[in-house]
């Protein structure tokens, strides 16, 4: 596992039902391409999130597909519609088999 | 370097002519935070630029824009990093930072702003990475954590973030005078196979370019600042060490008595700019 | 006069860019943009791609897609090693098949969005970024 991997998320509180809003999310990794070469000259090993999930109460929001090409720090902003009161998931897979989670909750009125 | 590169530095820096300042919109971070970029100069600049401007004002929108949201600034993701080490105990005394100084924000607010400065009981100038090692090795029995490492870079832009907005206003009178001398006398001197001093760029050349990069003034009011170009949080000092490398000069070190009277120096230099550390650059 | 898919792709790319790329780094492009389409042809609107004229360091180069109706969405840079970027698949509580995200591009070169609509057909818009060369850097 990467070191010091924290994923961070931006969601508003609240909501009106059937409001469409804006997520934010970041996480700190260093998204090593496979394309760099250490000071000896060997490759560094690709080591990367490759994918990043978001569903809400269980439902998709939106899946992405990272490639090696993701800058470090992987920083990704979309919208969901949010039907009611629930709970978004948050989850994002790293190469070595690491998978980070968060989630945050929304009051829908 | 190429050595196209070299040759087009080494021929008197073929600047190409300036376009017109990046969108010039004020730097408000967090929709709260409001920043001085641009400010008539201390007098002991000695009208040496008609106005001092921050880093941030010669950056490209995109790169602007992320330096105004926390969120978005990938910095502050090392400055929580920061902030949790403050609070956390450490060392034989098993005392955290905040046992002595308590919440960072009620204590930290004005360091950034008025560092490096005069400490009167060690009878020398520190800066804010000194300091820190100075407490975790003689009030926490802590192993220090070495001037620009990652966990000094976080707590230093910890320390940075809660005084963001404060007017820098390093003192550079009385006992910090004479360090403050040697600072302005090499930021004035030429290194290196290029003979380029702090200022043939920084000075006398800011808003020019050399290729595609655009002079700033070097300010340091940004400090530490997370650079695009390595993805992490960047010292002052080793910032220093890369310029003058690039002149082809033997470099001073990280922590030298040469580097930390640069740093009072150029903060000087940028008094009247507020504290936007850490910011995010090129 | 009759042009094959892979001459026609190559076309839409832009033939400056296209004389610009190496064989290898033609075949890759082409390649990656028929695994997402499955060979059909992208046709044009419908999609929008934000991406700035120039990039100040092309570590870090801020994008963004949209499609309305669409079911996925990929990103491809014509440059790079290798060209993909990343592939956003929206599902049903998506606010808008929308996306920003920051990217890395090894140099000036075009970045492709191709849209997979719900119908199965592919739109495909693309901007050429160009990223700056540092004199210095420190």
């Amino acid at each position: 596992m990467a070191d010091n991997v924290t994923p961070r998320v931006r969601v508003p509180r609240d909501a009106a039902a059937g409001d469409t809003i804006t997520i934010k999310t970041l996480i700190s990794h260093p998204m090593e391409s496979g394309q760099r070469k250490d000071s000896d000259g060997n490759t560094i090993p690709r080591s990367i999130i490759n994918r990043f999930t978001c569903d809400f109460n269980g439902e998709s929001v939106m899946e992405m597909i990272l490639e090696p090409a993701i800058s470090t720090n992987p920083f990704i902003e979309f919208q969901a519609v949010v039907p009611e009161s629930g709970t978004f998931a948050f989850t994002w897979y790293d190469d070595d088999g690491s998978v980070y989670e968060e989630s945050k909750d929304i009051a829908v009125s | 370097m190429t050595m196209s590169t070299l040759k087009t530095a080494a021929c008197g820096l073929a600047l190409l002519a300036a376009p017109l300042a990046a969108n010039a919109e004020d730097l408000v971070v967090n929709g709260e935070i409001e920043m001085i970029t641009e400010t008539e100069p201390a007098a002991h600049l000695d009208g040496a630029v008609p106005t001092v401007r921050s880093g941030w004002t010669f950056r490209a929108s995109e790169t602007q824009q992320l330096q105004m949201d926390d969120f978005e600034n990938p910095a502050m993701i090392d400055a929580d990093n920061g902030m949790s080490a403050w609070n956390t105990a450490e060392g034989a005394e098993g005392k955290s930072c905040a046992d002595c100084h308590g919440a960072m924000e009620d204590s930290m607010g004005m360091v950034r702003a008025t560092y490096p400065k005069w400490n009167e009981e060690a009878g020398e100038v520190r800066n804010i990475q000194m300091q820190v090692d100075d407490c975790r090795v003689n009030q926490m029995g802590a192993e220090p954590y070495g001037l620009d490492s990652r966990p000094m870079l976080a707590m230093e832009a910890a320390i940075s973030s809660v005084g963001r907005g404060q007017v820098v206003d390093v003192a550079i009178d009385g006992p910090a005078a004479e360090t403050w001398e040697m600072g302005k006398e090499l930021y004035y001197t030429r290194f290196g196979q290029l003979d380029l001093s702090c200022a043939s760029c920084h000075e006398l050349n800011y808003d020019n370019y050399i290729r595609a990069d655009h002079l700033s003034q070097g300010q340091i009011n940004g400090f530490p600042t997370y650079r695009l170009k390595n993805a992490r949080l960047n010292g002052t000092h080793s910032r220093f060490r890369g310029c003058i490398r690039d002149t082809r000069a033997e470099t001073f070190a990280v922590g030298s008595e040469e580097f930390l009277a640069l740093e009072l120096y150029v903060a000087s230099r940028g008094n009247g700019l507020t504290v936007e550390g850490p910011a995010v650059r090129n | 006069m009759s042009f094959s898919r892979r001459e026609t792709i190559l076309m839409a790319l832009g033939a400056a860019a296209a004389t610009a790329l190496p064989m290898q780094a033609r075949a890759a492009i082409e390649d990656a943009i028929a695994a997402f389409t499955d060979g059909a042809e992208p046709g044009e609107g419908g999609i929008t791609l934000t991406a700035p004229e120039i990039a100040e360091n092309g570590n870090t180069v801020p994008v963004e897609v949209s499609a309305p109706g669409a079911a996925s969405i990929t990103i491809l840079a014509a440059g790079n090693p290798t060209p993909d970027v990343a592939t956003f698949n929206f599902g049903p509580l998506a606010g808008a098949q929308a996306a920003s995200t920051r990217i890395r591009l090894a140099g000036t070169q075009d970045v492709i969005a191709i849209a997979k609509m719900e119908d199965g057909s592919f739109v495909q818009a693309s901007q050429e970024v160009k990223v700056t060369i540092g004199g210095c850097g420190g």
